[in-house]
């Protein structure tokens, strides 16, 4: 099988533009996911609260 | 989200947390104290004493060892176990594998800073661990991503809390690090030397590959899983932007990664690998500086609790020196910048301006929050920590000042030439110039360390209180029962 093809990739000049667009798409998709939905947004904000979900039992804890 | 009552005693294992915290005490003063007597040796070589064990080059890896893996290794052991079991509610993956990263992550300091003061290095920066002791690190910390993710796969709640992401990116990116940067062989089974893999630059590169992620995933990310967790607990209110922690996570963790060359400007490293992480650190400025105003701003409408909570001064205070040293760190990685800095006392203040500002203050606030939680008691003395606070601040600004003074002199006068061409200075007119800087920088170390001696003393005493109080509430309760016995009788 003619594995050429491969030598491609030895090359700088043709995986660092390579590398600069995978990795710049991968960001703005980030960067989408995170801001681009408004209904997403305000669920992910409300993981914000995670640290509070055991303060019920911790202010029971202080009453002893 | 789902909301479970929680019974935190029964339901998590906090004897592991508690462990892990008088260690991190433990070795708070333990690295300090070298770190002190270094300083001092430097300014006041008749310290020396002659003796090869306490001289400067055996006693320096003693610090940064029972600094970054002593004390910051036991601290983040601490909080990661403490923060994932709560907002995954749900107890340890397994509490005997717990129990063995505690015996064998001290076993693992104390072996390396003995070792080093009977003079075996194998020379590689934060790395100076021989290779027996570098294969007991491995498992350790295999064991420890096991207990980690083991625990996030039995947790409760669906979301996983952005701490724990920071912590397992810390945990993976440690393990990464450590097996790459150790690749060695050794020259027999009973010795203790052994050989690098890698030869000359791409050693170099190696090494501070290793470096520098050192210093980006087990000193800035694993300590703003700390941050994520801690400052919203003791702020009363959330972090300002959950979003933002999550851009904040990917850029962080993929930046980090190319900016290790920056330490080898100017040497046999090809230039576009120099420039390409002079690049990447510029970026990094970005996503470093959202994190820090995520964090601060989290106290937006509470400001009134830095003057009345010490602790919040100190978590405030870290994310201030966070935000300093992150803005340094791209600076000194710009090549003209280098070329004055590097070699210099700039970068040991740049190093001290994020491990005593940003890490120290960091640990001090979330340990002085979680403590008295761990022990259900409050802290013994409350003064006592505001007092701790000042004597740290003036600590790390007398150290850092007298490192950028003396770091910027440093590097002028080497780069000095007179008007034949020839250097102007001897170096040794250089290191007498150093001087009162090196004494400056020793007091400060002073400072910082009575600060940690004090938080020593106000968590004995927070111990002693909390067991006393159990005692009093076990005598209270049998009485009750004899009481109520005798009523029945």
């Amino acid at each position: 099988m003619d594995m050429k093809w491969l030598s491609w990739f030895a090359s700088y000049e043709n995986t660092k533009p390579l590398a600069l667009v995978i990795l710049f798409v991968t960001f703005v998709l980030i960067v989408l996911y995170v801001y681009g939905s408004k209904k997403r947004g305000e669920r992910l904000e409300t993981y914000k609260y995670m640290p509070f979900m055991d303060d019920e039992s911790e202010s029971k804890e202080d009453k002893k | 989200m789902a909301v479970t009552a929680l019974s935190s005693t029964e339901q998590y294992n906090f004897d592991i947390v508690k462990k892990f915290s008088i260690m991190t005490m433990v070795w708070g003063v333990i690295a300090m104290t070298a770190g002190v007597y270094i300083a001092s040796e430097l300014a006041w070589p008749f310290l020396n004493f002659d003796i090869p064990y306490i001289t400067f080059g055996r006693l320096r890896p003693v610090h940064t060892t029972s600094a970054i893996f002593g004390f910051g290794g036991s601290a983040l052991f601490a909080t990661s176990y403490y923060i994932v079991q709560r907002t995954c509610q749900s107890r340890l993956f397994s509490d005997g594998m717990a129990s063995f990263t505690f015996w064998g992550w001290q076993a693992i300091v104390v072996l390396a800073d003995i070792s080093y003061m009977l003079g075996h290095t194998q020379s590689r920066e934060y790395a100076e661990m021989e290779w027996p002791i570098d294969i007991l690190i491995e498992i350790v910390w295999v064991t420890y991503l096991a207990v980690f993710v083991g625990t996030i796969m039995r947790r409760k709640q669906p979301h996983i809390y952005v701490a724990n992401w920071f912590f397992l990116s810390f945990i993976l990116a440690t393990a990464l690090l450590h097996t790459f940067n150790n690749l060695a062989v050794p020259v027999s089974l009973f010795s203790m030397k052994s050989y690098s893999l890698f030869s000359g630059v791409q050693d170099a590169m190696t090494e501070w590959w290793y470096g520098h992620n050192a210093v980006g995933f087990f000193l800035t990310a694993a300590f703003l899983g700390m941050m994520y967790y801690f400052v919203p607990k003791q702020a009363g209110r959330p972090i300002y932007s959950y979003r933002l922690s999550i851009v904040h996570f990917w850029a962080l963790s993929f930046l980090y990664m190319w900016v290790g060359a920056h330490h080898l400007h100017w040497t046999a490293l090809p230039d576009w690998t120099s420039t390409l992480a002079a690049t990447f650190s510029i970026m990094l400025l970005l996503p470093s500086w959202g994190g820090m105003i995520n964090g601060i701003m989290t106290l937006s409408g509470a400001w009134d609790k830095l003057r009345t909570d010490p602790i919040m001064r100190f978590l405030i205070v870290a994310l201030s020196f966070y935000g300093m040293a992150t803005f340094e760190g791209p600076l000194l990685a710009l090549k003209d910048v280098n070329a004055l800095s590097h070699y210099t006392d700039w970068t040991v203040g740049h190093v001290h301006s994020g491990t005593l500002g940003w890490v120290s203050m960091i640990t001090f606030g979330s340990m002085y929050h979680m403590i008295p939680k761990l022990w259900d008691t409050k802290i013994w003395s409350q003064k006592l920590v505001g007092i701790h606070f000042w004597f740290a601040s003036i600590g790390v600004l007398l150290y850092i000042t007298a490192m950028w003074i003396s770091g910027i002199l440093q590097g002028l006068m080497w780069r000095a030439f007179d008007q034949y061409g020839n250097l102007q200075y001897s170096f040794v007119e250089s290191v007498a110039a150093m001087h009162p800087f090196y004494a400056m920088r020793a007091i400060g170390g002073m400072f910082f360390l009575t600060g940690m001696v004090m938080m020593f003393v106000n968590v004995a005493m927070t111990i002693r209180q909390a067991r006393g109080e159990a005692a009093e509430l076990e005598a209270k309760m049998s009485a009750k029962m004899v009481k109520s016995g005798m009523a029945g009788a």
